[in-house]
């Protein structure tokens, strides 16, 4: 923005003023993540730039951290869980989510806000609460330390932002378009498929990814429930805070966030695109 | 409308003789329409009945279930059925009569004939041990020769162990002889039952639970007061500037908030350890000596820095989206009437932020207050909060009770909490990105 002519002196110090403690803010926001890009390349077992890194002496850099993620056996089943688990539970969550979030959005729907309330839950409870209710039960029931138990944890954590996306993509549906189609005789699920689904797609799919970004990131559940097979990246993660801190979390801390950003831009352009489908923004 | 109960001969005319409308078929319009709207009702149910149902199953139901744990009561009553009732009619004040040790005689004796697996006195060993430390000794070195005690008992068991002569135990005993007890949460309250059953406060050196809540409170008090104080600037900025600026400057919002929990906290721990990268740069540039290196991690800095990271995205986008919708006309109103810029942001803009600073406070603080893994990587000791001792009580001090009880203390405050953020805007409201 430019500034007004009519600005006085002390106007113009503080428009420059403010921006600077902006810029410093977004600095502290980013900083601590990218940070963590370069030093994953460290030559010695450091959590500091050494001389020859400032330098940018070729010999103080190296993909040593690298090859040992990629060689440690528990981190390559950590990564697989992590994906199994993921994906199992995102399966769950949003089948039953936006079945829940068309039921919801429909204005013969009774209790709507008790059932909203109890189905946001997962969302509310502090993690720790979920995790130590879900440890007892899922030990009675047996299927603590087992897939099973990870991934119906998970789908129930992941559940409320499916509902919540694909609710808020219902919003601007325009529900004379499946009347339409009835009246053109399609059956339900015929019109389900061929007008609802592509319209709510964007909406489904940005849930999905939210549950799944849950699942993939959760640990405070996967502490309580899954055993030693189940463990999962965050799980892999705080064991090598706590146990053996070595330059080996930098190294992963890199690739996750290369996945956030692709996951970011992926959840931003269909954020674009429903809207623009929806006739919500112009463009 | 009338009521429409009874049923008309009429069929095929457009109205029954008592005026009401009818369908084609004949039902009265309204049934007909009544009949549609609830297969239209069970229809939108039945679609949110499976989701409905699986949270119930696998969340709420293992949370209840848990919480129950915070009163469930039955060690005691189990194993100790004939010394209860012998008990009724104890005072309290002296030790229990002859008849108690010779019923706690036969109780421990029937019990050993049980098979091992469903054995009434380990329970009963660990559960007095959480009111009487050294309790479970005395209970598992009786159990080890009970079998050839003999009258008098009362003489036997005090010979066993010490604690069969402290009225303390016994009065415990009679005490927690009821299925649901209260002396969980009497204990997550850092109070204890004395010697006429009346609760008073523990020993100075014995409250930790009151503090520790105090503590989280305070903590997330902070945290909550940081996220402000850093996202109400940014928010502003972004909210003045053109759209494409503004989504661009937005990455660096979202990136955080889609980034690893896991990474962004040891993130923090590159930075913040004595050897990490901003003392080392403290060092370099002379602020700081080589031996007077901060801490500021594994302590309340640590926890505070991290978690103000982490929970900053949550203040900003909510503030972000009421402060597009203020129009910058406002604003350049006051100051043509004559206001400061000062008073025409404090007058005229700052109230109009007011939702978003509410939806965003409260957001960071329910999130904050129930906040586990940071504090835990990051917070060390004096950056403990309310979760990691629940953490511990399931873990390790395995005082399940005692971890509901506190458990059920911390969900009760989330949900006021959250009834309190849905009045302010809503739960619908809520956005990710």
């Amino acid at each position: 923005m430019s500034m007004p002519a009519y600005y006085t002196t002390k106007d113009k110090i503080w428009h420059y003023a403010f921006r600077v403690i902006c810029f410093a803010i977004f600095f502290f926001l980013l900083a601590p993540i990218l940070i963590m890009i370069p030093l994953s390349f460290n030559a010695q077992p450091f959590f500091t730039f050494t001389r020859e890194m400032l330098t940018l002496n070729p010999e103080g850099y190296s993909l040593r951290w690298y090859r040992d993620f990629l060689g440690s056996e528990s981190w390559m089943r950590s990564i697989r869980n992590s994906f199994v688990i993921g994906i199992a539970a995102t399966i769950v969550s949003t089948t039953l989510g936006t079945l829940a979030a068309l039921g919801l959005s429909r204005s013969e729907m009774p209790a709507k806000g008790l059932i909203m309330g109890i189905l946001i839950s997962p969302m509310i409870v502090p993690l720790i609460i979920s995790a130590a209710g879900m440890f007892f039960f899922f030990s009675s029931i047996n299927i603590a330390q087992t897939y099973l138990g990870v991934v119906l944890a998970h789908a129930a954590l992941g559940t409320p932002f499916v509902v919540i996306t694909v609710t808020a993509t219902l919003v601007g549906f325009d529900q004379s378009l499946t009347r339409a189609a009835a009246n053109l005789g399609a059956s339900p699920t015929r019109t389900f498929f061929k007008i609802t689904m592509p319209l709510i797609l964007p909406g489904v799919i940005s849930g999905a990814l939210f549950a799944f970004i849950t699942s993939f990131d959760e640990i405070v559940v996967v502490l309580f429930v899954a055993g030693v097979e189940q463990r999962t990246i965050p799980r892999e993660m705080w064991s090598g805070i706590r146990e053996d801190i070595s330059p080996t979390i930098l190294a992963v801390a890199t690739i996750l966030v290369l996945i956030s950003v692709a996951l970011l831009t992926v959840v931003e352009l269909l954020r674009r695109r429903g809207e623009r489908l929806r006739g919500l923004s112009p463009q | 409308m009338a009521d429409a109960t009874a049923d008309s001969g009429l069929t095929g005319s457009e109205t029954d003789k008592r005026g009401r409308l009818l369908t084609s078929d004949g039902t009265p319009l309204r049934r007909a329409l009544e009949r549609a709207n609830r297969r239209r009702k069970l229809t939108a149910f039945a679609l949110v009945a499976p989701l409905l149902a699986f949270i119930l199953i696998f969340f709420a139901f293992p949370i209840a279930q848990m919480m129950w744990r915070s009163v469930d009561n039955p060690q005691v009553v189990n194993a100790l059925p004939q010394t209860l009732e012998v008990l009724r009619d104890w005072d309290g004040r002296d030790l229990p009569p002859e008849e108690a040790y010779a019923a706690l005689h036969a109780d421990m004796v029937a019990d050993l004939e049980r098979p091992r697996r469903e054995q009434k006195i380990g329970p009963l060993g660990i559960r007095l041990n959480y009111e009487l430390s050294a309790a479970r000794s005395a209970i598992s070195r009786t159990t080890r020769d009970v079998a050839s005690f003999e009258a008098p008992y009362s003489e036997a068991f005090q010979n066993a162990h010490r604690l069969w002569g402290d009225v303390e135990l016994w009065r415990i005993i009679k005490r927690e002889g009821r299925s649901l007890t209260l002396s969980y949460y009497v204990a997550a309250l850092d109070r204890e039952y004395d010697e006429f059953g009346n609760i008073v406060k523990r020993d100075e050196n014995r409250r930790i639970y009151v503090a520790l809540f105090g503590r989280t409170l305070a903590l997330s008090l902070a945290i909550t007061a940081m996220t402000f104080l850093l996202g109400f600037p940014i928010a502003y900025y972004l909210s003045i500037l053109p759209m494409r600026y503004a989504n661009l400057l937005m990455i660096a919002v979202l990136l955080p908030f889609w980034t690893s929990l896991l990474v962004r906290t040891s993130a923090w721990i590159v930075l913040l350890q004595q050897q990490g990268v901003i003392n080392n740069a403290l060092v370099a540039i002379g602020m700081i000596d080589d031996s007077g290196r901060l801490s500021l991690i594994y302590n309340q800095t640590g926890t505070i820095i991290a978690m103000t990271h982490i929970l900053l995205p949550f203040m900003v986008l909510p503030l972000y989206s009421v402060m597009r919708t203020i129009p910058p006309s406002y604003m350049r109103a006051a100051k043509s009437l004559g206001a400061t810029p000062w008073t025409a942001f404090r007058r005229v803009y700052f109230p109009q932020t007011l939702p978003g600073i509410g939806a965003g406070g409260v957001l960071v603080f329910i999130i904050s207050i129930g906040y586990y893994i940071t504090p835990a990587l990051v917070g060390g000791q004096s950056g403990r909060m309310i979760s990691n001792e629940i953490a511990r009580h399931i873990q390790q001090s395995l005082n399940w009770g005692l971890a509901a009880a506190l458990g059920s203390m911390l969900l009760v405050g989330v949900l006021v909490l959250y009834w309190l953020y849905n009045r302010l805007v809503g739960a619908d409201s809520l956005k990710f990105g």
